[in-house]
């Protein structure tokens, strides 16, 4: 590993201007990602900023307007905290569920809420650090796009990169509609839906979401919603437990008498970005939840898949597991 | 490793500038023997009190654990230097170390406690978890230089050789183990889930996860989902199953083997 600067920040203030001020610095949470890529050397930062002591680890109930309600996730918190704490088991059970999908226990009590989002992939490609990646080398080519891509992308790829986002929380927080909040240099915050924090990778793979250098991930924003007790986060992956997904659905269905008032549907290991089923969820409004609609509505989404040579496989996966998903969403009795 | 023993002979200007940045090092630099070749330099003073250092030398007097009062040479050069206490199996310790170093580095080579292993190094094995502040992590993925203030427990203070956990006493009852490189964090790990099992917390395979959190009597399925993080190579894992179902539920499980006699 290449000799780095280490300092505890006291405050969010300090610590925000400590890496606005160095392009090479890294603010540092639970280091399970950026620990082993500095390890692999695929990560090179001079400087950390330590922020794990700044209070920003709550989970807090606030008003959106009048009546709406949302409860919003601090950016320091623990994935095992946020995935069990009582407020998010009960309203919002699908991130539970996805949280508790990722990795191992030991590491949901390292890995923070914003680490999570800003963790980067796992594309064998660009750990190798002897091998052309744009992601890690911008210019050098993408070795996974006529490589082995068994795991890689099958929406929304460029020929510069065809890696896919790794993260599970991310895929739930897509369909909840969260809001990631950051704060930057002289304490100005701003949102960002979550749908537009992560990028395509077009000709800039190098660059995974649209945080600026220097800016903190305070907290995350999830609105109330009416299908709690109809979601479900299926997983589909090469072991049992402790892999990363081959795809992953997070399902959520608001049903009125027996027609579908809202479908929420997004998908995991298919894209460099968690991916929003529109067209499945717009097919779904106003139709019955029966095992023939949600067939049609896992074409509709999935004919738009373009694989690679090794992951045609994804889109008979995806469709079966959209399926899947929204039967157990509705059958997994949540009550 | 080779012990140094020679008088430190600071000046005065040099001796101010610890007093007034480094009172604790001072009291140190004084009460031990150092050459004065290894004096360091105190180069920085980053916000937030953290003090950043370089070596006039490659070697440093500070690398060293000062509850052992002794002085070891570091194998390699150190840089960006970080102080930090915190406990280990219930002891206060304090180490000067190299930003870069993990926890797990820092347990073995620093600590001389061994029995965390090293497996893959990255977070994909299991074989470094150790419990910090009651939560079981992976050592390896974890900065030393992060643990300031923390307490952890390794697998060298969970039971006594004359009185072992009752984990460790089911895992050689079950014979869970074949090598027994997991095992060290095997048996932290279970340790630490037989807490969250009582806690409540949920798993990805648990029931109804909307429901409040009471203490969960675990399936062999819920033990295999939330053991996943800890590989063993072997395959002892029907074993170390067996071993966790027998301390969880309190009901004496057959012992799969038996020495003939």
């Amino acid at each position: 590993m290449r000799p780095f600067k280490y300092s505890r920040a006291e405050d969010v203030h300090s610590a925000i201007q400590k890496v606005a001020a160095n392009p090479n610095a890294k603010f540092l949470a639970g280091g399970t990602n950026i620990l082993d890529l500095m390890k692999e050397d695929v990560e090179r930062p001079d400087e950390l900023i330590d922020v794990t002591r700044l209070d920003l680890a709550g989970v807090k109930m606030s008003s959106i307007g009048v009546s709406k309600k949302s409860i919003a996730i601090g950016g320091l918190g623990k994935n095992s905290d946020t995935a069990n704490h009582p407020l998010i088991r009960q309203n919002f059970p699908l991130l539970s569920q996805a949280i508790l999908s990722g990795a191992s226990a030991q590491i949901r009590n390292m890995a923070t809420n914003g680490g999570n989002l800003n963790q980067r992939t796992r594309c064998s490609y660009f750990y190798d650090v002897s091998m052309p990646c744009n992601k890690r080398e911008p210019g050098s080519g993408c070795s996974a796009l006529e490589g082995i891509n068994r795991m890689h992308a099958v929406f929304g790829w460029s020929k510069d990169c065809v890696a896919v986002h790794p993260s599970d929380m991310c895929v739930a927080l897509v369909a909840l509609d969260a809001t990631v909040r950051v704060q930057g240099i002289e304490g100005k915050e701003r949102s960002i839906p979550i749908i537009d924090y992560h990028r395509l990778p077009d000709n800039m793979p190098q660059i995974d979401n649209n945080l600026k250098q220097g800016e903190l991930i305070t907290a995350i924003d999830i609105p109330e919603n009416n299908f709690a007790g109809n979601s479900y986060y299926l997983k589909i992956r090469d072991r049992a437990s402790y892999a990363f997904a081959l795809v992953s659905v997070a399902a959520g269905l608001e049903i009125n008498g027996d027609s579908i008032q809202q479908a929420r549907i997004a998908m995991g290991g298919v894209a460099h970005k968690p991916w929003r089923a529109a067209e499945a969820e717009k097919f779904l409004v106003g139709k019955t939840p029966t095992q023939e609609n949600y067939k049609a509505a896992a074409e509709v989404e999935m004919r738009n898949a373009d694989p690679l040579e090794h992951n045609k496989f994804k889109i008979e996966l995806g469709k079966r597991a959209i399926v899947r998903a929204l039967q157990l969403a509705i059958s997994n009795n949540m009550s | 490793m080779k012990r140094r023993n020679k008088r430190i002979d600071l000046t005065k200007g040099e001796k101010e500038l610890f007093k007034e940045f480094m009172p604790e090092d001072f009291i140190e630099l004084s009460t031990y023997s150092v050459e004065r070749r290894h004096f360091l330099k105190l180069v920085g003073l980053m916000g937030g009190g953290i003090f950043t250092m370089q070596f006039l030398s490659q070697h440093s007097i500070f690398a060293q654990d000062v509850n052992e009062l002794t002085l070891y040479e570091m194998p390699t050069d150190v840089e960006n230097v970080v102080k930090v206490t915190f406990k280990v199996n219930g002891a206060q310790k304090m180490l000067v170390i190299d930003s870069r170093m993990t926890l797990l580095d820092a347990l073995r080579e620093r600590l001389k406690l061994t029995g965390s292993k090293k497996g893959c190094d990255h977070g994909q094995c299991g074989a470094c978890t150790v419990i910090v502040d009651g939560r079981r992590v992976l050592s390896c993925l974890t900065l030393a230089a992060a643990c300031d203030r923390i307490s952890v427990k390794t697998i060298e203070g969970i039971g006594r050789s004359e009185e072992l956990h009752p984990i460790q006493a089911a895992f050689i009852k079950h014979d869970g183990f074949q090598c027994g490189y997991c095992t060290p964090g095997q048996i932290c790990s279970a340790v630490a889930l037989m807490q969250e099992a009582k806690n409540g917390e949920a798993s990805y395979i648990t029931n109804n996860i909307r429901s409040k959190a009471l203490p969960i009597q675990l399936s062999d399925d819920e033990i295999r989902e939330r053991m996943s993080g800890n590989i063993c190579r072997c395959g002892a894992y029907p074993n170390i199953i067996a071993a966790i179902r027998e301390v969880h539920t309190g009901k004496d499980g057959a012992q799969p083997w038996q020495y003939s006699s």
